[in-house]
């Protein structure tokens, strides 16, 4: 790991968890390890506990790239007048699941 | 499971105590870093192996309690059972020392659970298999565990090299009593009941020894002089004080409910 980890902790790791078979991954927290498997085991025991998933990602945090506070105009706020763009015109069928994220 | 032949009866009820006092007191040896781990992470991670355990343990001593009498529980086996009436291998009940302590003992544990387990798998008595095949996925990741620790400790730093080393030469002599047998073990063994261990202790330390090796240890030589006395309620003075610990709360108020 590079100079990121300039404190006396181990380096930082994104942990992301599968909920169930085919689903997407999705960030649950991060942890502090020395390497990957080491980050895989504290994953497991730190975010897999009370049967969360069925499979973890495990991430650098270094490696993740961010987009920052100051992109929040450019990034998103033209989406905002563009109702169109929502799949709010279909009625859904009873019975049928739909994750509402 | 049912037992119409006392002796018999009696030595399953033997045997099944001895794993449950095992796990129970490595349990309440581990869950004294609930809070005190290394690091956070590592704290969780002690924490869910002394759970595991404590699961562990709790089956067992149902099923002791019930082929005990109608009149005993479980909580009565672990609170109001004396130092000298445990039947746990002294080696679940040393001090965990430093970190390097903590992970060698437990991993000189989980190597002969997983061997334990493989085998009691197949035992004819159905309690007995029936938490044994819910164990051995517990305690495989145990033993993912306690190796990683030892690869990284015994090949890290001089410091956590010398840890290591120095607790594997205090544990070494309490693994020969992992492989006690006597007339309660021989009985079960015939009747398909429990494993025969005594075959399995060449392979246990070959294990042990290749995971030395892989951490850049000496080899150790099983063939020494090991502690016994464990399996007959002879314990070290570790012991006495677990159970103080364990136990002071039922035993001072003993209608005390949750």
């Amino acid at each position: 790991m590079t100079d990121t980890n300039q404190d006396t902790q181990w380096p930082l790791w994104e942990v992301f968890v599968q909920p169930k078979s085919g689903r997407p991954y999705q960030h649950v927290g991060s942890l502090h390890a020395t390497d990957a498997e080491h980050a895989l085991q504290n994953a497991r025991d730190v975010y897999s506990r009370r049967q969360e998933g069925v499979a973890i990602w495990i991430v650098p945090a270094e490696h993740i790239v961010a987009s920052t506070p100051e992109d929040v105009g450019p990034f998103f706020d033209p989406a905002n007048d563009k109702v169109y763009r929502h799949p709010t015109f279909y009625k859904i069928p009873k019975g049928v699941n739909v994750d509402v994220h | 499971m049912t037992y119409t032949d006392d002796k018999l009866k009696n030595a399953v009820r033997e045997y099944t105590i001895r794993l449950a006092d095992d796990r129970m007191i490595l349990s309440q040896r581990l869950s004294e870093l609930c809070g005190h781990g290394p690091i956070l992470e590592e704290d969780i991670a002690t924490t869910n192996t002394a759970l595991d355990l404590l699961g562990q343990a709790k089956l067992y001593y149902e099923k002791a309690a019930e082929l005990t009498n109608e009149n005993t529980s479980a909580d009565d086996l672990v609170f109001f059972r004396n130092e000298r009436e445990f039947t746990n291998v002294q080696i679940v009940e040393q001090d965990n020392g430093d970190f390097a302590h903590t992970i060698f003992r437990q991993l000189l544990f989980d190597v002969y659970e997983i061997l334990l387990y493989s085998d009691l798998v197949n035992s004819k008595d159905e309690d007995l298999k029936a938490i044994a095949a819910k164990a051995i996925k517990e305690t495989k990741y145990h033993l993912r565990h306690s190796r990683d620790w030892m690869l990284k400790l015994g090949g890290g730093t001089e410091e956590s090299h010398r840890r290591m080393k120095d607790a594997v030469d205090w544990f070494w002599s309490y693994s020969g009593e992992l492989f006690y047998s006597d007339e309660v073990d021989e009985l079960l063994i015939n009747e398909g009941i429990a494993p025969d261990m005594s075959k399995k202790r060449d392979e246990y330390y070959k294990t042990v020894n290749k995971i030395l090796e892989e951490s850049e240890l000496d080899e150790m030589d099983p063939d020494v002089w090991m502690q016994s006395g464990g399996r007959n309620g002879r314990h070290s003075e570790s012991l006495g004080h677990i159970l103080a610990a364990m136990q002071y709360l039922p035993r001072s108020m003993p209608d005390a409910k949750w």
